[in-house]
């Protein structure tokens, strides 16, 4: 396991970030912190409320305030500083003006009229500080008035597309919204790609930039096949269990593993070495003579595979691979969720395995590279398994430290 | 540069990428820097009609035509791009891709891990041609570890990091996401990848390779649910025992997806407080208004089942717009459940901010493809080329880019080492 580094190695060393505390900008934040950017979060008196989204740390020292609780919190603000500013008066107001002089970007999510009521909009502070780049995330975008109507994941997870496409085969079960507040990670992704592009750009000329970020725009473009098959063929994709939506309906995909665990098989062999991995593998574990369409697997390596185009017209074909997905089935049955996954994979066979959260971290795998990391905390005797790097780089590596207390890093104001 | 289809004011003008990769998670990457003004130059194998990228010839296409131009997938997540199509059996392919990369800022590529080095372009390999070359390649598992030879596609990597798991509803199997939302959020975290390192390389002159897994990504968007796990050494919800579509983390209900009147329509209805409760309750009126049992926010948690069955009973007679109307009026969160139809030709939102923009193909014709989700106010993204044809720039980019002459890549071509 990968122990936290006290020094920021990270590819955006150097790069001075100040943050206005929210929801809808602390993943990008954290994107930027992680990888070695000196993140400034500035939060309001009290904390911001977002310190009090659960799930809620247990088992922490007892003099530990709630507001220091917040695995939310802990999770989002990994790697920042942290410092406390009222924007509603002049003394606090002057602190952020003197923190973004020296500020290389600005990251907040403000109602759209606020900063522009306390004179502290991008606009006002251009000639105080023409090289930050200045990043805005709404709701809708900075020019749009559904920006102010209330909203949540649910309902912009709805809106903007994702839930349309997610559910289940019977149509009068609900479509599903998935978990864990993907559209602000959505948004946070977008805000990081647009503020390194103009930092990139600011290498050429030294003038930085506004750049508005929409969630529901975010969200809207990531959602695959249901957009574009609309944009290309004009057609309405339909939910389906656990696998894509489509506008003709596919075969289910999931199967319930021995152990209760459940596997997703994808699309079945089909080419030659293929069906004969799957033949091999079906041998080595004795289920060729019981599996009544065996032959068809043969059938299939001596036809040298079948193509997707072949079916439904071509009989032998569709036969052929119609016990490909049932052999594949077969085996996921008998078969614990792990073993299934390994013993597919490695006769080439590309198929998945349906994780828990919890069972994640324990992976073999993302063991063997480090992806769990040990962050230190004051807060509880022992260091906090984290998340660990979504990419990795070999020069300068990501790293993560924990999220800073309420007005932890007061310092870095200088005299206030 | 005239062979620069992609030529504008962009953010990353000057950049060069050459384009190993393919399919969304890969290449919906590039196009997002070839959208802020990068010039990335996609290389194709000119074998078999280009379909090393599956998608070229897939579904979905504009019409009955079918063929290695038409596929509509691969000309949304390739827009802007140039394409060239160069045999890398050959030497004398190679040698052109080395040039190429000789004059690039970036290399990148999402193949299984191992591919490209095998085709000689290993992370020494290129830094052996350009030694500070930004090198970032997106695999399912990564390039090292136990499983670096799996392959994975969306479905696989969504499945094997959580993300599958974690939607669904109560008594029924995982729910997972209806599409590939790892290659979308992949190419979109590659995206960042990709733009730290050329932070770092303009600061200090270093390239470096990233390695990037899929799975580990698509991980690190289940944070505070991994949390609860190593803090507070709590199992997960197992599928079918959970409502995705309710607030598992806050205090909220009502808080779930409720049918309306009308074939397949659907309305999420999100009550964040009291206000909103008391607001949802003026909208519905008596008795539920005024219902003791759902008085308190903790209860309702607790009472929800009761408390949907009554929303539902209200919704379900309903136009959905009329009660997200209704309900928008009084400060609920709501929406319908739209359908593509409603989120992108139908809200006004997403027509004045251009988010779907008109590209004209030569076979396709006019096509609307995904923009990009920010504005930048000096520099702001910009897409008006369609996806390349197979080895559409060769000529191009071998004579304008590496300075080859007419007689030289006529050579090449007849000799079938580019297509």
């Amino acid at each position: 396991m990968i122990t936290e580094s006290g020094s920021r190695t990270g590819p955006l060393a150097g790069l001075v970030v100040v943050e206005l505390a929210s929801e809808l900008g602390a993943f990008g934040g954290k994107l930027l912190a992680d990888l070695g950017a000196d993140v400034v979060l500035v939060e309001p008196p009290g904390g911001h409320p977002s310190r009090e989204i659960g799930p809620l740390a247990g088992g922490v020292h007892e003099s530990s305030e709630l507001r220091e609780r917040s695995l939310w919190w802990w999770h989002y603000n990994t790697s920042k500083q942290g410092v406390v500013l009222d924007l509603n008066d002049v003394v606090g107001a002057d602190a952020f003006r003197s923190l973004v002089g020296d500020a290389d970007i600005v990251l907040e999510a403000e109602q759209r009229a606020r900063l522009g009521e306390l004179g502290l909009d991008h606009s006002d502070l251009r000639d105080l500080a023409p090289r930050v780049v200045w990043v805005s995330v709404t709701p809708y975008g900075r020019d749009r008035p559904e920006s102010d109507l209330p909203y949540t994941d649910l309902t912009m997870m709805a809106g903007a597309g994702p839930v349309w496409n997610c559910g289940y085969d019977d149509p009068h079960l609900p479509p599903v919204r998935p978990s864990d507040d993907q559209a602000l990670q959505m948004a946070g992704v977008a805000a990081v790609t647009g503020a390194l592009a103009a930092i990139v750009h600011r290498g050429r000329d030294g003038i930085g930039q506004h750049i508005d970020v929409s969630v529901f725009d975010a969200v809207n473009v990531l959602t695959e096949s249901g957009t574009f098959v609309w944009n290309v063929a004009g057609q309405t994709v339909r939910r389906q269990t656990g696998r894509h939506a489509a506008v003709q309906p596919t075969m289910q995909t999931q199967v319930l593993a021995s152990d209760e665990n459940w596997v997703t098989t994808g699309f079945p062999p089909r080419k030659r070495h293929e069906l004969e991995n799957l033949i091999g593998w079906m041998r080595e574990l004795g289920l060729d003579e019981e599996f009544e369409e065996f032959f068809f697997l043969e059938m299939g390596v001596e036809r040298g595979g079948v193509r997707s185009a072949e079916i439904p017209d071509d009989v032998v074909a569709t036969n052929i691979f119609g016990a490909s997905r049932d052999a594949m089935t077969l085996l996921a049955s008998r078969l614990g969720a792990y073993e299934f996954f390994r013993g597919a994979q490695d006769h080439g066979i590309a198929v998945g395995l349906i994780y828990r959260p919890d069972q994640v971290l324990d992976d073999p795998h993302l063991v063997a590279r480090g992806f769990p990391v040990e962050v230190a905390h004051d807060l509880v005797d022992t260091s906090v398994v984290y998340p660990g790097a979504p990419y990795r780089f070999t020069l300068t590596p990501w790293s993560v430290s924990r999220a800073p207390h309420l007005g932890e890093h007061q310092s870095r104001l200088g005299g206030t | 540069m005239s062979t620069n289809a992609t030529e504008h004011q962009g953010a990353l003008n000057g950049i060069r990428v050459c384009d190993f990769c393919g399919q969304l998670a890969g290449a919906g990457a590039t196009r997002t820097l070839a959208a802020l003004g990068a010039q990335v130059i996609r290389i194709e194998d000119p074998t078999n009609d280009g379909s090393w990228d599956i998608l070229r010839g897939a579904p979905p296409f504009v019409d009955e035509r079918r063929g290695p131009e038409l596929g509509g997938a691969f000309n949304n997540h390739n827009v802007g791009k140039l394409g060239v199509s160069i045999d890398l059996r050959d030497e004398r392919g190679r040698d052109v891709v080395r040039q190429l990369i000789a004059v690039s800022d970036v290399v990148t590529e999402n193949f299984a891990a191992g591919v490209l080095a095998r085709h000689g372009f290993s992370y020494d390999d290129l830094v052996a041609i350009k030694s500070d070359i930004v090198y970032v390649s997106n695999c399912g598992f990564g390039h090292t570890g136990p499983y670096r030879d799996y392959r994975t596609w969306g479905p696989i990597v969504q499945a094997c990091s959580g993300l599958t798991a974690t939607s669904g509803l109560p008594d029924q199997p995982p729910a997972g996401w209806g599409y590939s939302y790892m290659d979308h959020m992949g190419a979109g975290m590659m995206s960042v990848a990709i733009l730290a390192a050329l932070v770092h390389r303009d600061e200090t002159g270093e390239g470096q390779w990233v390695d990037m897994s899929c799975v580990e990504a698509g991980a690190a968007l289940l944070g505070p649910d991994l949390l609860n796990v190593t803090v507070n050494d709590e199992r997960s919800a197992i599928p079918g025992t959970f409502d995705s579509n309710r607030s598992r983390r806050r205090v909220m209900a009502p808080h779930g997806i409720y049918s309306a009147n009308g074939d397949d329509e659907w309305v999420a209805i999100a009550c964040r407080d009291d206000a909103d409760w008391q607001a949802l309750g003026d909208a519905v009126g008596e008795p539920l208004s005024t219902d003791e049992r759902f008085r308190r926010a903790d209860d309702r948690v607790v009472l929800q089942d009761d408390l949907d069955a009554e929303v539902s009973a209200w919704t379900r007679d309903r136009n959905q717009h009329a009660v997200v109307a209704e309900l928008t009026r009084r400060g609920v969160p709501c929406s319908i459940v739209a359908r593509p139809r409603d989120r992108i030709d139908e809200h006004p939102a997403t027509f004045e901010r251009g988010l779907f923009p008109v590209v004209d193909h030569p076979e396709m014709g006019k096509v609307r493809v995904d923009g990009l989700p920010m504005h930048l106010d000096r520099t702001d993204w910009s897409i008006d080329a369609p996806a390349p044809l197979l080895g559409q720039h060769n000529d191009s980019v071998l004579g304008d880019v590496l300075g080859m002459t007419a007689s030289e890549i006529g050579t090449l071509r007849s000799d079938g080492v580019i297509g």
